[in-house]
């Protein structure tokens, strides 16, 4: 295939994935509105306001960013997983693997479904949080950057468990059991600063920290972690993703005999 | 001329240790109307997956229209299209958005893409189903479904698994004229069926796998020619006497109206009628007893490997 054709083949997978999400909004957009405006009232308005202020900001300013954060973790990896997996399970991944298309492009084309439904739900979850407080902005780019890569990394991690599960309780298990743990003790609701010492260097293991940390700079300006060095950590955990990826695409495994 | 399809010395062994395939070799020209026959577990759908890139060969190579497999394998993607046995697309989507999507898959401009799928909707009779959600569809035009989704890069090879498996007469029919038009127009069609009435139906050169090898690899009416004996039935007017017989043949009367006949090679169905013509018989119509084609395909199995 030419660079025409792959970019062809690129934007019916993306279409695809954006017409299956927008088709199920019921079950791919609201759950986040309802879940985070949930959030917004009882952390924030009610429990909140008992809580004062943290990094120099009111509990809900605080919160909001790693809401937002949370919210597209979950959204661009539940898109990937349950799409991938999806097609596994009904045979339809066949229709991409007998054409002619390279690896790279089909993990492209279901990496930026994962992302535009990151995108789109953070739009949305912010637009409501708008409803509860002002919502600062400290570094658009950094934003933006963030916001990217972040989606980008939990879409590979996605199709990294599309494609070794078997039943549709794999790919509930790693968001259940995996990554609401590590979102809920990744700072979200919390500084990092109140946690002792030992808990304090133990999160400095748990990517969501930088993630979290990075985007909150970004809106707020105060970080619990260096902020070049949480970067350079989504970007290598980025990479990696995208290599085991493709490898496991290439290779066909769990998707050919 | 280039070979439509050729595969030698292919093999291929699970990864539980089962040999599904043990050293094929076939060659199907272009333009050719092929059957793939053989009995369940043979190996065709093996050989189909490893030639559409969904299972990996132990062994040997495959070219598709001179492009081989190891070198290029998404060129010699573009010249197939491949008919599953079982469905295979997302039952969710739109009968309009399989096809869009597919011929998308393949580098196909959206604008040219739309126009290809208005063509194959109305060829296969789906354009009043076309805003339809697959799993909306019977079986029939399920397979239709599939058949247009193959087309939709138009593929100079066609390989059907079992597509009438589960289908009606009147749109097996239908499916068998598509077929044939699509074959004179050029397309070579490479079909695996158990319907051995449809092999012979529709194909020109047929092989017979089993146990993972080629038992036997010619065309239908060479294979047909080797027939030993065939049985006919014959529809008479007027009572048959039991006691019927015809010196050097083996007669055999049914009921008061039909008689069956062995006609052993070599031996001439017209001495049968002068016989029964002397005997004030009059033969009102004739027909196979079985079909010739699963009696040679049964002899061809039972020969030892």
């Amino acid at each position: 295939m030419n660079h025409y054709e792959q970019y062809v083949a690129f934007m019916t997978i993306v279409r695809k994935e954006i017409r299956r999400y927008l088709r199920i909004w019921s079950q791919t957009l609201l759950p986040s509105a309802i879940t985070m405006s949930l959030y917004y009232v009882i952390f924030g308005n009610l429990i909140g306001s008992r809580i004062g202020t943290m990094g120099g900001f009111s509990y809900m300013e605080f919160v909001v960013p790693g809401l937002i954060m949370m919210a597209i973790v979950t959204n661009s990896y539940a898109n990937v997983v349950a799409s991938f997996f999806g097609a596994k399970f009904n045979n339809s991944v066949e229709e991409l693997l007998v054409s002619p298309i390279p690896p790279y492009v089909i993990l492209c084309g279901y990496v930026a479904g994962g992302v535009s439904r990151g995108l789109l739900v953070a739009i949305i979850v912010t637009a409501v949080s708008l409803f509860f407080t002002r919502l600062p902005i400290y570094s658009p780019l950094l934003v933006i950057l963030v916001v990217t890569l972040t989606a980008i990394l939990f879409s590979l991690l996605g199709f990294i468990n599309a494609v070794f599960a078997n039943t549709f309780d794999d790919i509930s298990i790693v968001p259940t059991f995996v990554l609401t743990p590590l979102t809920y003790l990744g700072g979200v609701f919390y500084s990092l600063d109140l946690l002792p010492d030992f808990w304090a260097t133990v999160s400095q293991a748990n990517p969501l920290v930088y993630v979290v940390s990075a985007f909150r700079f970004g809106m707020l300006g105060v970080t619990d972690v260096n902020i070049s060095f949480a970067i350079g950590m989504i970007l290598l955990c980025v990479i990696a993703a995208f290599s085991y990826s493709l490898h496991l695409l290439r290779t066909g495994k769990r998707l050919r005999t | 001329m280039t070979a439509a399809l050729k595969i030698e010395g292919l093999e291929k062994t699970y990864d539980n240790g089962f040999v599904a395939l043990k050293g094929i070799d076939l060659t199907v020209e272009p333009g050719d109307f092929f059957a793939l026959l053989g009995p369940n577990g043979a190996g065709k759908s093996t050989t189909i997956g490893i030639i559409s890139s969904l299972v990996a060969k132990s062994a040997g190579k495959v070219s598709v229209h001179g492009v081989d497999i190891d070198q290029n394998f998404p060129l010699a993607k573009t010249h197939l299209g491949i008919v599953p046995q079982e469905f295979n697309f997302n039952v969710f989507e739109k009968v309009e958005d399989i096809l869009t999507n597919q011929a998308g898959y393949y580098g196909i401009p959206r604008i040219d893409a739309l126009r290809r799928t208005e063509h194959f909707l109305d060829r296969l009779g789906l354009t009043e189903k076309r805003d339809t959600r697959a799993r909306m569809l019977s079986g029939g035009m399920k397979r239709r479904l599939m058949i247009a989704r193959a087309l939709i890069h138009s593929p100079k090879l066609l390989i059907l698994d079992e597509p009438t498996a589960g289908v009606d007469i009147e749109m097996r029919r239908s499916m068998y004229d598509f077929l044939r038009e699509i074959n004179a127009a050029g397309t070579t069609i490479i079909l695996t069926t158990h319907y051995l009435e449809e092999a012979e139906a529709l194909c020109r050169n047929m092989a017979i796998i089993n146990n993972g090898k080629i038992v036997t690899n010619r065309s239908i009416k060479d294979l047909l020619r080797d027939l030993h004996k065939e049985v006919f039935l014959l529809d008479c007017a007027g009572s048959l006497d039991l006691g019927l017989e015809v010196p050097g043949f083996e007669l055999e009367v049914l009921d008061d109206h039909t008689v069956q006949v062995a006609i052993e090679k070599g031996q001439d169905l017209a001495e049968v009628f002068a016989a029964l013509h002397a005997k004030q018989i009059s033969v009102v119509s004739m027909r196979n007893e079985a079909n010739r084609l699963e009696q040679m395909f049964v002899n061809l199995l039972e020969q030892p490997a």
